[in-house]
């Protein structure tokens, strides 16, 4: 019940959001603080115990009940479909991230939402409940569910509070978004067909359909479905031209959500639905989707060195490393997986971070381009200075979880293919030469002569230095001390692990 | 002492963090205190753990917290202390501490005072992790933050973008070296198991055979790794450029320590080195091979810190050397020389910056010896030093290089051939120099004097400079047992009259008739050759033209996402396609049943192609 108890309370937040916009400016946002906060003290409360390790370290695929949480409510049985919830390792860190990223984007918004404040914290609070469902429900077609509920508030954040050319890039997001998802949802109806024609009754469960035999083709169909649907979001090349546009265009607290949460989703699915449902045609189909991984590294990186749009560069640095996450869930060991892990975690903290610093440069600037800014640190060091430390730690410096990411996926990659690895480590030349590039052009240099007001700029706050600070805290922490992060994913992932080597034994 | 070595590293950490919190708030006198007084804390800690060192040597690992172990992977916080770390952590920590000294005064007046000691305490807390460390990945940290706080620091005075470019250039042409070091990593783990130092070591020796490919491809890349960091060719081009940096930056990070990193590595994993012959034989190639190239340019360079990078260059080719032919020990002990001899160079250039209004060229020196006592005692000790004149420290350390290249079968005559053209051409640059700063016409007086924080290290580093070679490492233990068998009388002789010869003829050059110095000497513009040598032998254009250049072209190509026309085509088709059909409802009814028709049958022979069901397709 723990998760309904978290989803509802984010719903019914956001309702209270909604409403209380008559009350005040302030209220909407106060609320949805309130309510992440009071989602994730809950959390905390009902999942720490003494033992709570141990009983995480039990969990098995072939038992939910051993899981740290599983509630199974029939919904529809004529159709198999039931509301299934359930909570491991992986997904207690992805729920945990979620609402810690979360309370940063109502942070990162505090103040640049200048109408409907009511709707949008809403919107925010739907997304972050639509994404928790999403990191939790084991029911394919309750999972279906919450990814479409993730996507419409978060259509409506760029549609309606978005930048100049909003519309044209939150029909593309949802297009995108929809349309493999769409792809998916065919591929869970089949397999909750086959199902009954193997059982004599259709189950949508993730339990009953990961040991699921079919034909080959069929496999390899499917898994199409499911890899699409999962890399558009990610997003993988070539299906990531929506995510510059959505990034560019979307206000702050939608950014840091993107980037921080929602592509989180699409690699979260990629190991627990498109490789652990269809072994063998995962197995065949690996190399293909380690070369659009590297791809998408060098592609990624590139592309985002010859943007002149502070919040594009970032967005094509995302591209980047999430070439690296497609390329550990492929290579599907347990140091790649930890290593994807850890990349997910710490990517969400220095690309919300960096999308922070982007939206703070907008509302201080009114512009984004780069060629506009320069020499920014001597009006805002304390900006410039967090800035530098996202930068760093995003181009996989070591002592910040991005490069445990990083390296662990190497490390698992090598062991698979060294080829992918050698292809993949030139990332780590490009990362820099675009992340450098981007502190050069706002923050270095002369400063623009032309630009008489920038004098007048202040610098971070104690609330926008308060969240970075807590980011920062995040991220070191996380690249000195990951073991207990692993401990929380490692039963998880051995377990997946072992589930695909059982199938590609069948 | 054993328990409490991390502090050693974590002082100057703790005392950046707390200048980079609090920076904007601090008066200069804290800053200052905090910046130099951490360093000097462990500067004495490192101190008293060699005290302890040399009475007892024994070697010991102190773990801190299991980093990560995931499956086979098992890395700790930990560090490993024996002789070679020892001898690092002293070079660190107390030319560290000095160095500190000399900044409190230099950088007074700059308005980031504490950004600047908070970089530099960062550099020296990664620089001994990154010798410390008992594993490849930590050591890698170091590694990796050392190169960080170096982009920093050349980048220091942000607001001319030349300084950025040139810290830039410095982070990325070093990360080249350190991605292959990386895969390195890989490979060394994939076979072996472990990234811990020792095991790692000793299970290369039980798996491989000399000569083997595998340790020949590991220890080419780790090779590459050290060559970025070492500035040896082709990753050297960054060097020159990085003294955009302030002056003591370039003394600390760009002669002392972080460019000697690339020798620690090799002479920290020796053992792996020597089950490759081959990689043996690359490293001494391009170490005398840097000597030379960076010897040349050097002599042809105006700016007082270019002539000194190149020298730099140009020194840690030697370490390269007498890596490559197995001189461990005389490696690190030329390393520890080059580390005063050229850090007393580095201040001493910058105390004569500091006082000559921020002038670089050596041609508008002269005549300063009078006027700068202290500096130029400095530069005399220092250029003797490194130019190997008997009795100096510099003398120990490089002529048991060449010796020991000398001995090398087969190629070692070259090699020492090699080494001791270098050496010729040392002295004549070291003495160019010091003879064209301090001697002749007075160009530009000095504005100021220099204060205790500045003179008192270049004191102490004399002093270095001149008994260092006297200090015995304590490295026996070490490294594998050396040949002692002494070369031919005459090779000792030549080695020995080689540097007098240099500066004889620099004498003759620039004090005794300066009427006839060579145009090319004096105006690099002149012929070209002189050209040619002062851009570092075109390198930095061949690169631009290499892979700059294509690299910034194809870029501009994906600026407006060339995937998107797919997707819009995409858009387009559908347009038609809409278009079509709202053709098709025509509102005629005969139409309208065909089609029905149409499409109910199309419905029943799916319906009947699948009557098996999907699962067995």
């Amino acid at each position: 019940m723990v998760i309904v108890t978290l989803i509802i309370i984010l719903l019914i937040g956001g309702i209270i959001a909604l409403l209380s916009e008559k009350l005040s400016e302030e209220a909407p946002r106060v609320t949805a603080l309130l309510s992440i906060l009071v989602s994730l003290i809950y959390l905390m409360l009902q999942i720490i115990k003494p033992d709570y390790i141990t009983v995480i370290t039990q969990s098995s695929l072939s038992d939910p009940a051993s899981w740290l949480m599983h509630l199974k409510l029939e919904w529809i049985p004529a159709f198999g479909i039931s509301i299934e919830f359930a909570l491991d390792g992986l997904s207690l860190l992805m729920v945990a991230l979620t609402l810690i990223l979360g309370a940063v984007a109502v942070s990162a918004s505090w103040t640049d939402i200048k109408k409907h404040q009511g709707f949008f914290e809403a919107n925010v609070l739907w997304t972050l409940a639509g994404v928790i469902g999403v990191f939790t429900a084991l029911d394919l077609f309750l999972f279906f569910l919450f990814w479409e509920v993730m996507l419409i508030p978060m259509y409506f954040i760029i549609a309606i509070w978005g930048h100049e050319n909003r519309s044209y890039a939150a029909m593309k997001f949802f297009i995108f978004t929809q349309a493999s998802g769409l792809l998916m949802l065919v591929s869970s109806i089949a397999l909750a067909v086959i199902y009954k024609e193997v059982n004599g009754q259709y189950s949508f469960s993730y339990f009953d359909l990961i040991n699921l035999p079919k034909g080959y083709l069929t496999e390899y169909l499917l898994m199409s479905g499911f890899f699409v649907a999962f890399v558009v979001k990610l997003p993988g090349f070539p299906f990531h031209t929506w995510l510059p546009d959505a990034h560019t265009q979307a206000p702050t607290a939608g950014s840091v959500i993107l980037a921080g949460i929602l592509l989180k989703t699409g690699a979260y699915g990629l190991i627990r639905f498109a490789v652990p449902l269809f072994p063998s045609a995962a197995n065949d189909f690996a190399p293909m989707a380690m070369a659009l991984g590297v791809f998408g590294i060098i592609y990624g990186a590139m592309t985002a060195f010859a943007q002149t749009d502070f919040k594009r560069l970032v967005a094509y640095s995302s591209v980047s490393h999430m070439g690296f996450i497609l390329l550990g869930v492929y290579a599907w060991n347990e140091l790649a997986l930890q290593g994807v892990v850890i990349q997910m975690i710490a990517h969400g903290f220095s690309s919300a971070a960096l999308f922070m610093i982007a939206g703070s440069l907008q509302e201080r600037l009114h512009t984004r381009d780069m060629r506009e800014m320069s020499g920014l640190w001597k009006f805002m060091p304390k900006m410039g200075a967090s800035a530098m430390f996202f930068i760093i730690a995003s181009l996989g410096l070591p002592g910040f979880g991005n490069f445990i990411g990083e390296v662990l996926i190497l490390l698992g990659l090598y062991q698979v293919s060294s080829w992918m690895a050698v292809a993949a480590s030139l990332g780590l030349i490009t990362g820099a030469i675009y992340s450098l590039i981007l502190m050069q052009k706002s923050f270095y240099g002369e400063p623009n002569a032309h630009r008489g007001e920038t004098t007048m700029l202040h610098d971070f706050r104690k609330r926008e230095m308060l969240t970075m600070y807590t980011m920062m805290g995040a991220l070191v922490l996380l690249g000195i001390y990951p073991q207990p992060i692993m401990d929380v994913a490692q039963t998880t992932l051995i377990g997946l692990i072992d589930a695909v080597q059982l199938g590609l034994v069948k | 002492m054993q328990d409490f070595v991390w502090l050693i590293p974590l002082m100057p950490l703790i005392s950046a963090i707390f200048l980079m919190v609090f920076s904007s708030k601090l008066p200069p006198t804290t800053v200052g205190f905090f910046g130099t007084g951490s360093v000097g804390m462990s500067a004495l800690l490192t101190c008293n753990l060699t005290w302890g060192y040399l009475k007892d040597p024994d070697l010991f690992t102190v773990s801190l917290w299991t980093w990560m172990k995931v499956g086979e992977l098992s890395a700790n916080v930990g560090f490993h202390i024996d002789g070679l770390t020892i001898v690092m952590m002293m070079i660190i920590t107390c030319v560290g501490f000095l160095i500190h000294l000399f900044s409190c005064e230099f950088m007074e007046h700059d308005k980031s005072y504490a950004r600047y000691f908070a970089y530099l305490n960062m550099f020296v807390s990664a620089m001994l992790i990154l010798v410390m460390s008992d594993n490849l990945l930590l050591l890698y940290l170091g590694w990796e933050g050392v190169g960080v706080c170096s982009y920093l620091l050349v980048g220091f005075w942000y607001q001319h973008s030349s300084n950025g470019r040139a810290a830039r250039k410095a982070f990325i042409v070093t990360r080249i070296g350190d991605t292959a070091m990386m895969l390195g990593l890989l490979i060394l783990f994939t076979e072996l198991g472990t990234l811990d130092i020792q095991s790692l070591v000793s299970s290369a020796q039980v798996r491989w055979q000399t000569g083997d490919f595998m340790p020949t491809l590991a220890c080419l890349l780790l090779l590459a790794g050290a060559a970025g960091k070492s500035a040896q060719f082709p990753l050297h081009t960054w060097l020159p450029d990085a003294m955009a940096g302030p002056t003591p930056v370039s003394a600390l990070i760009h002669a002392a320590t972080m460019v000697t990193a690339g020798v620690y590595l090799i002479a920290r994993m020796h053992s792996l080195f020597i089950i490759s012959p081959h990689a043996m034989m690359v490293i001494a190639v391009m170490g005398v091979g840097t000597a030379l190239m960076a010897a040349f340019s050097a002599l042809v360079q105006t700016d007082i810190k270019r002539i000194l990078a190149y020298s730099t260059i140009s020194q840690i080719g030697y370490m390269f050397l007498a890596l490559g032919v197995g001189a461990w020990t005389a490696a690190v002990f030329h390393l520890m020389t080059h580390a005063f001899f050229k850090a007393l160079l580095f201040l001493g250039s910058g105390a004569i910056i500091h006082c000559l209004h921020h002038e670089h060229d050596i041609f508008k020196m002269g005549g300063l010896w009078k006027r700068m006592p202290i500096t130029f005692a400095s530069f005399l000790i220092g250029s003797s030093a490194l130019a190997a004149l008997p009795f100096t420290s510099g003398f120990f350390s490089k002529d048991l290089i060449l010796l020991s290249a000398y001995q090398l079968e087969e190629f070692g005559p070259i090699l020492w051939a090699g080494g001791l053209l270098g050496a010729l051409v040392t002295a004549l640059y070291s003495f160019r120099l010091v003879f064209v700063v301090f001697f002749g016409r007075i160009q530009t007086l000095p504005n100021k004097e220099n204060g205790w924080r500045i003179g008192l290290p270049l004191t102490i580093l004399c002093v270095l400079s001149l008994v260092g070679g006297y200090f015995t490492l304590p490295l026996s233990n070490l490294f594998p047992m050396e040949t002692n068998s002494h070369p031919a009388t005459w090779v000792e002789v030549v080695s020995i009259a080689t540097p007098l010869f240099g500066l004889l003829v620099a004498y003759i050059l620039f004090i005794k008739i300066p009427s006839r110095i060579p145009k090319s000497l004096t105006s690099p513009q002149e012929n070209t050759i002189s050209r040619f040598l002062f851009s570092g032998w075109k390198l930095d254009e061949f690169y631009d033209r290499l892979l700059v250049s294509p690299y910034v072209r194809s870029t501009s190509i994906l600026l407006d996402e060339p995937l998107d026309k797919l997707y819009n085509t995409i858009v387009l088709v559908n347009q038609k396609l809409h278009k079509w059909l709202s053709f098709s409802q025509s509102g005629r009814m005969r139409w309208y049943m065909v089609s029905v028709a149409i499409g109910f049958i199309i419905l029943l022979g799916i319906a009947i192609a699948i009557p098996r069901g999907l699962s067995e397709w």
